[in-house]
């Protein structure tokens, strides 16, 4: 098993991912430098947070049209899983991973502090070690994270079950209080793909993925990654 | 042909501006009182184009590719001859 992490230029939790997957996960994984393009085949590649590019244009728009988002979209289209967070889950909108776009927050200024999120998926590749209705406390850190769709996609997004978590307060409930960006009904995180071999979210995993850090509810994403792929190869 | 090509993004109408509103907010502050008020992107491009239509085309296509994002933006294309 091999995971990837890829790094633009711009890239800033690109270490820290490394770090939860190879040292706290114990999964082989590397560094790739976008240029370099994917060398080989990889279980799983993450799209690690950061301001690729400055985030001129728009945040994830310039890191989405470079040459290795064509291996992205390939190793996706092969079924391996393509995980996005924050800037990656940006990047990852932006090459059409996931339907909708992450735009400026509603609020229009930079967010971060921990926020609660619902689970709203227990079956997916990346959410199989949650329980549907768990309420995790994981970090976001963002300015351009509001989630927007047309009506018809987020009616297909919940028809589907391709909603993975939804901002919500500490008892699980999802409202207009418990929304810190103004996502279109409070939803962080998206499955895409055509087996849900694709997620996308503006919360930080990483950070939230040991006990010294305030939370490890992230790691199950990981965790669910890897479980995913010893069972399915 | 030189041709100066001006595209204008803009987020699609009924999409929030939160720029807009602050902008708008600040102005009443100032005593500007306004009916709307959406913010948008310009770009001034120069390209080598064989016409018009073909600076035109050229402009959309960076539109379509990159410059604007379908889901919130709508765009326009000004040729300058």
């Amino acid at each position: 098993m091999r995971f990837a992490v890829v790094q633009f230029g711009g890239s800033n939790c690109d270490r820290d991912t490394h770090h939860v997957l190879a040292e706290v996960c114990g999964v082989e994984t590397d560094l790739v430098w976008y240029k370099d393009g994917l060398q080989q085949p990889y279980d799983a590649v993450v799209l690690p947070g950061g301001f690729s590019y400055g985030d001129y244009l728009r945040a994830g728009a310039i890191a989405a049209r470079t040459p290795v988002m064509q291996d992205i979209l390939r190793h996706a289209k092969e079924g391996r899983l393509i995980l996005g967070i924050c800037n990656g889950a940006q990047i990852g909108s932006e090459a059409g991973l996931v339907p909708g776009t992450f735009t400026l927050n509603a609020y229009p200024k930079f967010i971060s502090r921990h926020v609660h999120l619902r689970v709203e998926n227990d079956t997916s590749p990346f959410t199989s070690a949650y329980r549907k209705g768990d309420v995790i406390k994981i970090p976001i850190a963002h300015k351009e994270g509001r989630y927007v769709a047309p009506p018809g996609v987020v009616e297909t997004l919940n028809r589907e079950g391709r909603v993975a978590f939804r901002f919500c307060d500490e008892e699980g409930q999802v409202t207009p209080e418990s929304n810190p960006n103004g996502s279109v009904e409070n939803i962080t995180g998206i499955l895409g793909g055509s087996a849900c071999n694709v997620m996308v979210m503006m919360p930080h995993p990483e950070r939230a993925s040991e006990t010294v850090l305030g939370s490890d509810a992230g790691i199950r994403i990981f965790n669910s990654m890897i479980t995913h792929i010893e069972q399915h190869g | 042909m030189k041709y100066d090509v001006t595209i204008t993004i803009a987020l699609k109408e009924g999409m929030l501006d939160p720029e807009a509103r602050a902008i708008r907010h600040a102005l009443a502050n100032l005593g500007f009182e306004t009916e709307h008020l959406r913010t948008a992107r310009l770009f001034r491009i120069t390209l080598d184009a064989p016409t018009p239509e073909d600076a035109r085309t050229e402009a959309e296509k960076m539109c379509e590719r990159l410059l604007a994002n379908p889901v919130i933006h709508h765009y326009t294309v000004e040729v300058a001859e």
